[in-house]
């Protein structure tokens, strides 16, 4: 018994001291002290509960369609914050808290998958084509340089009206145009590896390509990728509200903010006695994706400060 | 030729000299073969367009030729037949290249004219906002950046990395909103379009003369001031909108090649002589860390081009970006096709005058 907890503890301490996990844990305490990235985390944390906690924060109407923002009635002009409605209504009476509420599922979503599917190809297509170089290379550079060279929105765009509006093809439209910049990002960081001594030596080891690239490359080159990725995900969510603010989005009344904001152009002027009086339809929805594109860009920033060892010694 | 190489070495002069000489002719390989990259590039620009408006089926590219709704199936065989829709993809492509050529861009339906006329009608109102805000967004930019980083850590600094973070993650369009709402809505000044009415009627009207289709430069050239005025009010929106959204991109980056290159020996050296601090952060760091700054200009005009999108879409500008965003929508495939392949060239050419810029300020980047 007793030489078992020896060992546990042993165990233990041998896991705190290997050099990684200190790095990680000397990283994550600077991180956490720099006051730029709590305020991003707990706006992140706050995003992340309103959207686990959805359906109690704002019980749909109908379960299998939550995302179907409720309305009373169909009376066009907005009608101002009241008790039943806290943050008031948008045109035809969707309610903004709703909206808001279930689009944070909405945004998440749009996020998290058109970055991770990006990141998937670029992962490998770039660690291929930086690894062996070559022809493959060569092919797969010309065609990231001729996406590179295309204008993202209006391809984007006209993609979207091509295949059926929504926020399925806007998700989809978005990965088969992003792939190209995590590609060249990966494909740089592993050439700048491919011929560290490091790597020779693994070689002359006679280890095998595929175990040099997941063991030893990947490993080393996926901080920073990780960490543009994590900024990333909010300027995703950023382009995606533009495409839907266009008119490519859902169908009126779809819990996505892009969406909302979208509804509210015709509202930006009031009547004459009071010409801020649909202040509320503007200014919420945006406001919102404003705040969670920030968080994830106050994360990304500290993140890449503490993380990146050259930016640490300033 | 090693050995001709060898035997110079002895002479220092003429040895820098044949350096520079095969410097020059480097620079100039890597033009050619940049620019023969370039037409490569271009050619995969117009074929991914292509294959990506192929997708769409005949009858809803036809779509946009059809004028009234009672329109039967057998009119509309005929429409797609006429436009020779139904051909073999290599065979489209290998007309629209062939009409490219020939100067034809085919005719665009949002426009209601040629291609080509569109284009003379919207890219001076777009030209005219870029000519406006560029200046103002690279200045801006190397100002604050400069500022941050040499006051690193005191409030200036942490003022102006709150202002880059806040106008990298605001959304383009709830800015512009926003500021419609304000200033238009509540205060009564700076209206969206592009000219007010009455200027609207002078500048349409016979005696007019169009030289450039920029509203302040003809009314300079008119000799109208009321007409530049009214250009230029319409203007300040839309330009401060852009400003504070993509300044914060040259912002971030001067801040950081700033800090970098005052840490360099050289800085230190100059201080150990008794340079003045000033002089140091502008003779000495700032000319250093403008370096990336160039290659981030060029990158940011492809931004610049998407923001002009939303902003003359909120601002109601008949430029470019509106034009565009309404083809797109519409699937008015002639003017998607042609503005791609157009932003697609002025990309390219932009980050070819870069890259020699680059090359040529920067001794020490090889031109490989």
């Amino acid at each position: 018994m007793s030489t078992e907890l020896k060992q546990k503890t042993t165990k233990k301490e041998g896991f705190l001291s290997h050099p990684a996990v200190k790095e990680f844990t000397f990283s994550a305490k600077r991180f956490l002290k720099n006051p730029l990235s709590i305020i991003g985390l707990t706006i992140i944390l706050i995003f992340a509960l309103i959207a686990i906690f959805a359906p109690v924060l704002a019980p749909p109407e109908d379960p299998y369609d939550p995302f179907k923002i409720p309305h009373d009635g169909w009376k066009t002009a907005p009608s101002p914050p009241s008790p039943e409605h806290p943050l008031g209504t948008m045109e035809q009476q969707y309610d903004i808290l709703y909206g808001i509420i279930w689009g944070t599922r909405s945004a998440f979503k749009i996020g998290f998958f058109i970055v991770m599917a990006n990141l998937f190809i670029g992962i490998i297509l770039g660690s291929l084509a930086g690894y062996f170089g070559g022809w493959f290379d060569e092919i797969i550079m010309r065609i990231t340089d001729m996406f590179y060279a295309l204008p993202f929105l209006v391809m984007a765009m006209a993609l979207v009206v091509a295949i059926g509006r929504g926020l399925q093809s806007i998700i989809i439209v978005m990965i088969i145009l992003g792939w190209p910049t995590y590609t060249r990002m990966i494909r740089g960081e592993i050439m700048a590896l491919r011929d560290k001594d490091f790597i020779l030596a693994a070689k002359a080891g006679g280890a095998k390509s595929l175990r040099i690239i997941i063991q030893h490359i990947l490993p080393n080159s996926i901080y920073s990728v990780l960490i543009v990725a994590s900024m990333n995900i909010g300027t995703t969510v950023l382009t995606a509200a533009a495409l839907s603010f266009l008119g490519l989005g859902s169908e009126s009344g779809y819990a996505d903010w892009g969406q909302m904001v979208s509804m509210c152009r015709d509202w930006i002027v009031g009547p004459p006695d009071n010409r801020l009086a649909y202040w509320y339809v503007v200014f919420t929805p945006g406001f919102v994706i404003a705040m969670f594109v920030l968080g994830w860009n106050l994360l990304g920033d500290a993140a890449r400060d503490v993380f990146d060892p050259k930016m640490r010694r300033k | 030729m090693i050995s001709i190489e060898k035997t110079i070495d002895a002479d220092v002069s003429i040895n820098i000299f044949l350096k520079t000489e095969k410097n020059h002719v480097n620079l100039l390989n890597y033009i050619i073969r940049r620019l023969l990259l370039m037409i490569l590039v271009l050619f995969g620009v117009s074929l991914i367009v292509f294959s990506i408006m192929m997708i769409i089926p005949p009858g809803q590219r036809v779509a946009i030729y059809v004028k009234s709704e009672k329109v039967t199936p057998a009119q509309m065989e005929a429409l797609i037949e006429k436009y020779g829709m139904n051909d073999p993809a290599p065979i489209q492509y290998a007309r629209w290249i062939g009409n490219i050529f020939q100067g034809d861009f085919g005719y665009s339906e949002t426009a209601k004219g040629p291609v080509i006329e569109g284009f003379k009608q919207y890219f001076p109102i777009t030209l005219e906002l870029v000519l406006l805000s560029t200046p103002l967004i690279i200045l801006v930019g190397v100002w604050l950046g400069t500022l941050g980083a040499v006051h690193k850590d005191k409030p200036v600094d942490h003022f102006t990395r709150v202002f880059a973070v806040i106008g990298y993650s605001l959304p383009t369009f709830w800015l512009g909103l926003m500021l419609l709402m304000l200033f238009y809505g509540l205060l009564g000044i700076f209206p969206p379009g592009q000219i007010s009415n009455v200027g609207k009627d002078v500048i349409s009207s016979p005696e007019w003369n169009r030289v450039t289709g920029l509203i302040c430069l003809d009314g300079i050239i008119n000799g109208r001031w009321d007409i530049v005025w009214d250009g230029f009010y319409h203007l300040i929106l839309p330009a401060f909108n852009l400003v504070i959204l993509s300044c914060a991109l040259i912002l971030r980056l001067m801040r950081s090649s700033m800090l970098e290159s005052l840490g360099q020996d050289y800085i230190r050296t100059a201080l150990a002589k008794g340079a003045d601090r000033g002089t140091i952060n502008r003779i000495h760091a700032r000319r250093n860390a403008l370096i990336p700054v160039i290659t981030i200009s060029g990158l940011m005009f492809a931004g610049l081009m998407a923001g002009m999108v939303i902003t003359e879409t909120i601002f109601n500008r008949k430029g470019i970006g509106l034009w565009m965003a309404r083809a797109a929508l519409q699937l008015d495939v002639p003017a998607i096709m042609f503005n791609v392949l157009f932003l697609g060239t002025i990309f390219a050419v932009v980050n070819l005058i870069v890259d020699i810029l680059y090359a040529y300020v920067d001794p020490r980047i090889r031109l490989t």
